[in-house]
């Protein structure tokens, strides 16, 4: 009797498809996703290279030597000039890297100012060492972490002869021949490097003391609470808004299931105006989500809404109408409510792992956020970035609201097309 | 073959149209002089697949009738009703709504149609309900809100007109899914199968909105698969089957052009029939069946005689003899040779 309940469940299983995907082709999916996303195929987890842009103000055989062993870290990618200027007539200049990370091409740039070539190693504080400056956008607390270290390392590992220039430096102003009166005198010196404040572990402004001098500038955000907020507002926001979507477009099968599509369609209503009326319904739910969600995020989590109002309308109008012709899309290509369920549930879960709205693109490994380029999500959180984080120009919103209004048009055009099942046959 | 309906007028005979001598028996009408009928179908085909759902279906109203469509699940009755409401494109024919293809906006504005599904949307107050079929119809303002307390007045569901549809009983909601097709005060309604699941005292209920539909002479076509509906609300009757009208006319004419006589004789025997009582009663034109013995009765008095007499001279019993008006479903049987409800 047991068996022949487990037999009919099975057979209940083999004939409902959309349960046979959700059970087995979902869970697949994604476990390929998260693999991609934070493993290698060695099976070692591994971080994504950190991007970073140079400065060489100081042009001297010490600072090509520090850079040229930099580029040979393997975590690091090192760019001396912008990606659309690569010729090296137009390197980036101290200006240009800080526009950069300001913008969000890369999180984090250095620049090596002149007179590093001549002190570049120390021992122990000199106010007079040329410190390297790290321009960094604290929406990424991990690059500028990695740089930070990879600094000290190259410096010792790259450099041993200024290394062991330094060290006789230091000894000879400290030490001298080590006399009693030397010795007593490197003891002072000793117990004051000990008797100073340890550098913040965050690396913040100021950096710390090692054997190059390193200082960090956060290039934007200063003013801002936790810079996640608008990341997550947009990320988590985007989710659910193709869910709702996804769900309400149901509304559609529902119809068609009860005939009430078909009375519809027998008065004047046609199969266009009936989907561009839904359109309007999902995309005013859809803004009306996102707008509650900011408001959340301000009011609980300090995001900031003042003078970002404009652009906050912008990306969401064209993310609530891009998500809504994706919930109608979805809607016209399920045959029954289970099948949307399942469907949604695949492409939902599966855009949002890979477009960012569950992890940040930019700790992604390069290839899964070209990838990732693929999906709403990540055009529709990149813009609200751009609006709270990096607070550039509406003008500079342009290629989001773009791809989002081409997506919009896109679906909805596909929405139609596929809908004409539902018309008169 | 050519099948159609013939236009003829209460209480005149009708015939199978299969059998009319001259094919082709359209009224012709001249748009000149004479407004277009309701509805008027010429040979229409539809086929889904390789399944013939509408074969050559030729049909024409008056205004102001109430044309029952009459004939069992699958005969091609809610395609031929789908077709006229532009929901199923036919392969071949022709079909107008006063005079207008189905697809015409003046068509569109002009017919109703009441699906046999209850298609409203259930969390929707019936007022809401009304509201949207009657936007959807392209009502407005003060001619929409007079509309919508009219059709809750005419259902009867002025007093819950702000409850949940869901909440509704099933007649209640069928009656909301007739004020729902009819919202835009349409001149011909298509109402389909739509007591279906309905309890008596609903379906009384419903018998009375149709009558004043027809009291605002409005054109029905109803489709049904219960007999009785049909003699009773109906001016005329078409006998679809296998997606072809194969019988039209009143009730009574269906019945004397296809059985020949308007009433019969049935007696139940109080024992089994013996073969020289068979014998005797099959010679006089009865069809014995167990024990249940019938006769097409074109003089019963004189026939009633003959069987008794055959019951008499074998010593037979009777336990119960009646005599009735042949019904539609006899008529069916006899057209098709199957039950109506198969």
């Amino acid at each position: 009797m047991i068996l022949a309940i487990a037999k009919s469940r099975l057979w209940n299983l083999r004939h409902d498809r959309a349960a046979f995907v959700l059970a087995f082709i979902v869970p697949i999916v994604f476990f390929s996703i998260f693999a991609s996303i934070f493993g290698r195929s060695s099976g070692r987890a591994t971080t994504a290279a950190v991007r970073l842009a140079v400065v060489d103000e100081d042009q001297s055989a010490n600072s090509r030597r520090f850079l040229a062993a930099l580029r040979a870290e393997s975590a690091l990618k090192v760019s001396d000039a912008p990606r659309a200027e690569s010729g090296a007539s137009v390197r980036y200049t101290a200006a240009s890297a800080e526009a950069a990370v300001r913008a969000g091409e890369l999180p984090v740039a250095l620049v090596v100012p002149k007179g590093f070539g001549q002190s570049a190693i120390g021992f122990g504080p000199a106010a007079d060492r040329a410190k390297l400056v790290i321009l960094s956008d604290p929406s990424d607390p991990i690059a500028p972490q990695v740089l930070a270290g990879l600094l000290q390392k190259v410096a010792m590992t790259a450099m041993p002869d200024v290394m062991a220039r330094g060290g006789i430096d230091a000894l000879d102003r400290w030490g001298g021949n080590l006399t009693p009166e030397q010795r007593q005198r490197l003891e002072e010196n000793v117990r004051g490097l000990s008797e100073r404040p340890a550098p913040s572990p965050s690396g913040g402004a100021g950096g710390g003391a090692g054997l190059v001098e390193v200082t960090r500038r956060d290039v934007l955000g200063q003013k801002k609470g936790n810079p996640m907020i608008a990341f997550y507002a947009a990320g988590i926001g985007v989710m659910f808004l193709l869910f709702s979507a996804a769900g309400a477009g149901g509304a559609l099968i529902e119809e068609a299931e009860t005939g009430t599509l078909d009375r519809i369609l027998s008065t004047r209503v046609s199969m266009s105006r009936l989907l561009a009326g839904k359109l309007v319904y999902l995309a005013g739910i859809a803004a009306t989500q996102l707008t509650v969600m900011f408001l959340w995020g301000a009011l609980v989590f300090g995001l900031s809404m003042k003078g970002h109002w404009t652009g906050f309308f912008i990306m969401t109008v064209s993310t609530a109408l891009a998500a809504s012709t994706f919930g109608l899309l979805l809607a016209a290509l399920s045959r029954s409510r289970m099948q949307l369920v399942a469907l949604s549930n695949l492409t939902v879960l599966a855009m949002s792992a890979v477009g960012g709205s569950m992890f940040p693109r930019f700790l992604m490994p390069e290839i899964m956020q070209k990838i990732g380029l693929i999906t709403l999500n990540a055009w529709a959180i990149d813009g609200f970035q751009k609006v709270f984080w990096r607070e550039e120009p509406l003008t500079r919103l342009w290629p989001q609201v773009l791809v989002l209004c081409a997506i919009s048009v896109v679906f909805f055009a596909l929405a139609r097309r596929v809908a004409r099942r539902w018309e008169a046959i | 073959m050519v099948f159609s309906v013939n236009r003829i007028g209460p209480g005149l005979p009708s015939f199978p149209v299969s059998r009319l001598p001259i094919p082709g028996p359209f009224p012709v009408y001249d748009p000149a002089f004479m407004t277009p009928p309701p509805l008027e179908v010429r040979d229409l085909k539809k086929s889904f697949g390789g399944i013939v759902a509408l074969d050559g279906v030729s049909l024409e109203m008056p205004p102001g009738e109430i044309l029952g469509l009459l004939g069992p699940n699958g005969a091609g009755k809610t395609t031929l009703v789908r077709s006229v409401v532009g929901r199923v494109v036919p392969d071949s024919g022709s079909l107008r709504v006063f005079g207008q293809p189905p697809e015409h906006p003046d068509a569109v504005a002009s017919r109703g149609w009441v699906p046999q599904e209850i298609s409203l949307y259930p969390l929707l107050t019936p007022r809401e309900n009304l509201w949207t079929f009657g936007r959807y119809q392209g009502l407005s303002g003060a001619e929409l809100d007079s509309a919508i307390d009219r059709s809750l007045e005419w259902s009867g569901l002025a007093d819950r007109a702000k409850d949940r549809t869901s909440s509704l009983s099933g007649g209640m909601r069928r009656r909301l899914n007739m004020a729902a097709g009819t919202i835009h005060s349409p001149k011909l309604l298509l109402l389909d199968e739509p007591t279906v699941g309905v309890d008596p005292q609903s379906r009384e209920r419903i018998y009375t909105m149709i009558a004043e539909l027809k009291a605002r002479a409005v054109s029905l076509v109803y489709t049904t698969h219960y007999m009785e509906e049909a003699e009773r609300l109906c001016d005329r009757i078409a006998i679809i089957d296998h997606g072809r009208i194969i019988a039209a006319g009143t009730r009574d004419a269906l019945v004397r052009s296809t059985l020949g006589v308007n009433q019969t004789v049935r007696i139940d025997a109080d024992a089994p029939i013996a073969p020289a009582l068979r014998e005797k009663l099959e010679r006089v034109g009865a069809k014995v069946d167990g024990l249940r013995v019938l006769l097409l009765a074109d003089d019963p008095p004189k026939q009633i005689r003959d069987l008794l007499e055959a019951f008499h001279g074998e010593n037979a019993g009777v336990a119960d003899l009646t005599l009735k008006h042949a019904t539609l479903e006899e008529v069916f049987l006899n057209l098709t040779g199957r039950e109506l409800r198969e």
